[in-house]
């Protein structure tokens, strides 16, 4: 049944080809101004603000893209889904199909950096398991928000005002990290670090797969 | 709440206030008589934490066998923690006043504490963005539960791995075993417990009030039906 979620997620989306360039297109726009704003030469930005700048675009153009997952879908397909599917199947298949967006848009926006601002990463491996964990981390809290603010009146604000506290615990940790690999420290230090992702990232994906029946049942 | 409770919490608070003004404090670097924050200062996180804490189980008792009432006391409970978390951060203010130099200081309590609030002001902003009424109790009861355990590694884990500033961390004097001078707890243990039962008071006239206020709400209508 996930599967066949999934499956429908992905030809979606697929066929609705303008939302997914648009997507693209935001996170372009988004590196492109950073780079503008600071008027960036060669290595006049330093590491902090490196990694202050690459999280505050990859979580703007995540918290947009995953608000689609519930908000922009029609009333009457809700209705459909319901009717085939269990709530636990739709949160699982929501939760596996936007980590995989989260990722490309994380990978996406790392290429972009490197190809603007500079790629001052030295640990590639540890950075890339970061942005996977954070992805996941990231799908799984604002999956089950999209679904809340769905059924309100502003859903794009209100998407953005629940989010941005909830995830800021998985965010801290994501910076620390970077920050750790951009110091070039050993992998050893940020051992921790990725310990608590993964229990954050557990806490949320459990709370959103017990919770998701209760907003479903509309 | 029992008669008894209610007046031990006046009793309490009259000797916390007396107590904390006037009694002997242990003479300690930087701190100084600002030490006496801990009295005013650190209850009201542990009211915080305790009301934001009643408020989650009733949300969770909501889901399981939804009920006004329930819903109710949940929002009231976060409703007179989010006084207490306001009124604990604007005491901590002026504590890092006298003994950081500045009302901000960015320190990772601080800024765990400022987003716990936010995360309850973005609970009340989602109660009052929601019209039908028991659709607007579900989704806040399931986000109540889902931002207080997305908080609880912002507000006890996370600092407790950075370095800090705040008193009980980072070799600061503060809350702890070893450096919380015996006269002081018989003053600090008092204003917790004190301005717990406050704050529970708090809420059960607030539940009643507003209990009042839906039935004349209802007694309207029929009169205009």
């Amino acid at each position: 049944m996930i599967l066949h979620l999934i499956h429908k997620e992905l030809t979606l989306e697929l066929r609705r080809k303008a939302v997914i360039s648009g997507i693209g297109v935001y996170l372009f726009s988004l590196i492109f101004i950073c780079y503008l704003t600071f008027s960036l030469r060669q290595n006049s930005i330093n590491e902090a603000t490196w990694s202050a700048l690459f999280w505050l675009a990859i979580l703007f153009s995540v918290v947009n893209s995953v608000a689609k997952s519930f908000i922009g879908e029609k009333k009457g397909s809700f209705i459909y889904y319901y009717a085939v599917a269990s709530p636990q199947a739709i949160i699982l298949s929501k939760i596996l199909y936007n980590t995989l967006l989260c990722l490309l848009l994380s990978l996406a926006g790392y290429a972009l950096f490197s190809l603007f601002i500079g790629n001052p990463i030295q640990d590639h491996a540890l950075f890339l398991l970061t942005l996977l964990l954070t992805s996941f981390g990231f799908s799984a809290a604002l999956s089950l928000i999209s679904g809340i603010a769905s059924k309100a009146n502003n859903s794009n604000i209100l998407m953005a005002v629940l989010s941005f506290p909830v995830i800021l615990a998985l965010l801290l940790m994501a910076i620390k990290i970077t920050k750790n690999v951009l110091d070039g420290l050993d992998r050893s230090v940020s051992i921790d670090e990725l310990l608590n992702l993964l229990a954050i990232n557990c806490i949320l994906t459990g709370l959103s797969y017990m919770l998701f029946p209760y907003i479903w049942r509309s | 709440m029992k008669t008894w409770l209610k007046i031990l919490a006046i009793v309490l608070l009259f000797y916390v206030h007396i107590g904390g003004l006037l009694m002997d404090v242990p003479r300690l670097n930087i701190l100084n008589e600002t030490i006496r924050a801990l009295y005013f200062h650190v209850p009201m996180w542990f009211g915080m934490v305790t009301l934001f804490l009643i408020s989650v189980v009733y949300s969770v008792l909501y889901l399981v066998n939804p009920s006004v009432a329930l819903d109710r006391k949940a929002v009231e409970f976060a409703n007179v923690g989010l006084v207490f978390g306001i009124l604990g951060m604007l005491t901590g203010m002026l504590w890092a006043n006298y003994a950081w130099g500045s009302f901000w200081h960015g320190d990772p309590k601080q800024n765990g504490a400022a987003i716990a609030l936010l995360v309850y002001l973005a609970y009340f902003i989602l109660r009052g963005s929601v019209e039908n009424e028991e659709q607007k109790a579900r989704l806040s009861a399931v986000y109540n539960i889902f931002a207080f355990a997305a908080m609880i590694p912002l507000i006890f884990i996370i600092p407790r791995l950075t370095s800090s500033l705040h008193p009980g961390s980072g070799g600061n004097p503060g809350f702890n075993m070893y450096d919380l001078d015996n006269r002081m707890r018989m003053v600090f243990y008092p204003a917790v417990i004190g301005w717990i039962l406050i704050g529970i008071w708090v809420t059960t006239l607030r539940v009643r009030m507003r209990g009042i206020e839906d039935k004349i709400h209802d007694l309207e209508d029929e009169k205009t039906h």
